[in-house]
């Protein structure tokens, strides 16, 4: 016997349709604008601050008295959620942690797929 | 556990098809000095571990070495994913297309699967370090191989050249962790 799979759900995203689709248009006009190069760029920032941050952790492991690594690793966690939220609102979800009304999940190309040939 | 990014840890665009180069590279990724093993290494080691800067470290570079991991595999794929089968046989993978396509499959260059005695846990903090300072070492050596016979091809070379900075930093982060320990344990303990 076939299960009837039911999909729906109570939460409140039917509600925030309208509002979300007019959001959603928006981002895709910012998006239009905005071009690979740029995406690229705000990629590589962020690639840039997760470096950073790694290395100072490891770092901070084995010297967890130093003030100044302390600073400098508060600094660019900081910077790093504020370049993410910026390019997940447009480009769609770097970690499935990120909430969307529909799965982004899928659309972008996957880390190892780079490269022309 | 773990959170996936969906991002590599350096960037890797490989312009050229090159089987050849992919045929040794996938050393890095399932060979006995591979990213898989280190990964795997100092992830199973980190439960014995005596202080919490050793348990910190090994949990940390464990980690990154699985970002590690996906780079090494990105670079075999990106190097074969569009290979004809002239290129195939000329770069003496028939055999290796055979089991395994173009699929990217834990193995040394000569061909030998990944083999779990490359995790070396000798249930002995001191012992295990050592063995990871040694790992880092082989690592590093096999990048500067690797770098050797990608000289032509920038596209491979410059996450090759990250990938070895990287093992440096590994052997010192683990030398400072391996004294903490010698530390913690020459401690007189009274009861």
């Amino acid at each position: 016997m076939l299960l009837r799979e039911n999909r729906d759900c109570s939460c409140d995203l039917e509600e925030n349709n309208e509002e979300e689709m007019c959001m959603n248009k928006n981002i895709m006009q910012v998006e239009r604008r905005i071009n690979c190069q740029e995406k690229e760029e705000m990629l590589q920032n962020i690639r840039c601050y997760e470096f950073a941050i790694t290395e100072l952790g490891l770092y901070l492991d084995t010297h967890p008295d130093d003030r100044k690594a302390l600073c400098l690793h508060r600094k660019y966690c900081n910077e790093l959620k504020r370049l993410e939220d910026m390019y997940q609102k447009v480009y769609g979800p770097l970690t499935i942690k990120y909430p969307c009304n529909k799965w982004r999940w899928l659309e972008e190309p996957w880390p190892w797929e780079g490269g022309e040939n | 556990m773990w959170t996936y990014n969906k991002i590599l840890q350096y960037p890797i665009n490989i312009k050229c098809t090159d089987p050849k180069l992919a045929k040794v590279i996938i050393s890095q990724y399932g060979g006995p000095d591979g990213e898989m093993g280190a990964a795997l290494r100092y992830l199973s080691q980190r439960f014995g571990m005596p202080d919490q800067k050793a348990k910190a470290i090994l949990n940390d570079i464990g980690t990154e070495e699985l970002a590690h991991l996906e780079m090494v595999g990105t670079i075999v794929h990106q190097l074969t994913k569009n290979a004809s089968i002239e290129e195939i046989e000329k770069a003496g993978l028939s055999a290796y297309y055979t089991d395994h396509g173009v699929d990217v499959y834990p193995q040394s260059a000569a061909g030998n699967a990944f083999n779990a005695t490359a995790l070396a846990c000798k249930g002995d903090a001191i012992a295990n370090l050592q063995e990871d300072l040694a790992a880092e070492q082989k690592a590093r050596a096999t990048y500067e191989k690797l770098i050797d016979l990608c000289r032509d091809n920038p596209d491979v070379l410059d996450p090759l050249r990250y990938l070895r900075a990287r093992e440096v930093v590994h052997f010192q982060r683990f030398g400072e962790a391996l004294r903490g320990v010698q530390e913690k344990l020459a401690e007189k303990t009274i009861f």
